[in-house]
């Protein structure tokens, strides 16, 4: 009697144990950005990187129909890989594309810029990460669509953006009229 | 004497200058420790020193300095962040095996022991 309680709770172990561990193998990522809030329901300031004036992320999101806020950095490798899609959003028309300049030195943000091209309409700095922290950001690049009318984030990528995300962008802006 | 006294204010006031900053870092460092730094592998943000536990270490300095609790800070990063940041899950459909299983082990040992005792 004795014997089989013991090879019963082993077996039950091993079952749940075996169970447990396939549930983790079929989840890769480390981290979810599952967003549970996606309004914008804060508001912070932020100084502009071309002038010293100061703007609030309210005022960032108010033209036209959607924002794309993008993170990023002069020495953020894959924000340079990036650029050149965000340069092709650029010519949409119902489309705002805000820059957030992320612990950088405003002297090489200038720089990258003049060199890659400006696809943001604005761009404002956030030397201390904070702003970003906000927006519920992991680091740069990062990207994140908002449809300004309510407000809301309706996607977001962590890292940069490629071929696929591209065209789910675009795919995204064009139904949600 | 008048050097005396002026030299003992300027020493109390760089004291209690000192303490209540003290005071109000300790308080980072309890609620960053509960955080888990979510870039950095099997770190929380208090240990880390990434740009994003850096930046989320300000983050709670601003928000005590607003004001805001442990719990209002807590729930503030919960809705950007996901329940994942915290180091204390809660019970939900997910977490519940994670909650219930020691409990399911704790009474099954029982079990093993005591039918052990009556045997003998």
């Amino acid at each position: 009697m004795v014997k089989n309680i013991k090879l019963i709770a082993v077996v039950f172990l091993v079952i749940v144990s075996f169970f447990i561990l396939l549930k983790g193998l079929n989840k890769t990522n480390n981290y979810s950005p599952n967003l549970n809030s996606s309004k914008i329901d804060f508001n912070f300031k932020a100084k502009f990187l071309y002038s010293d004036e100061e703007s609030t992320l309210y005022e960032l999101i108010n033209d036209k129909d959607f924002s794309i806020i993008n993170i990023w950095a002069s020495w953020c490798l894959p924000c340079r890989d990036e650029h050149s899609f965000l340069l092709n959003l650029k010519s949409l028309d119902k489309l705002n594309i805000i820059g957030i300049n992320y612990k950088d030195n405003e002297i090489n943000a200038k720089k990258f810029i003049k060199e890659l091209g400006n696809p943001y309409s604005k761009i404002v700095v956030d030397p201390s990460g904070v702003n970003s922290i906000e927006l519920g950001a992991y680091g740069v690049p990062e990207t994140i669509l908002i449809n300004n009318k309510s407000k809301t984030i309706l996607k977001k990528y962590i890292g940069p953006l490629d071929d696929k995300k591209l065209a789910e962008l675009k795919m995204i802006i064009k139904n949600e009229n | 004497m008048k050097i005396k006294i002026l030299v003992l204010t300027i020493f109390y006031l760089i004291g209690s200058f000192n303490l209540s900053y003290a005071a109000n870092s300790e308080k980072v460092n309890k609620i960053s420790k509960n955080l888990r730094c979510l870039i950095c592998q099997g770190q929380s943000v208090y240990d880390s020193q990434s740009d994003f536990a850096l930046s989320m270490k300000i983050l709670i300095q601003n928000k005590i300095d607003e004001g805001k609790n442990d719990e209002q800070i807590y729930d503030f990063l919960k809705s950007k962040y996901g329940e994942w940041i915290v180091y204390d899950p809660e019970i939900t459909k997910n977490t519940l095996l994670l909650w219930i299983l020691p409990l399911i082990l704790f009474v099954f040992g029982a079990i093993l022991i005591i039918r052990k005792l009556s045997i003998k």
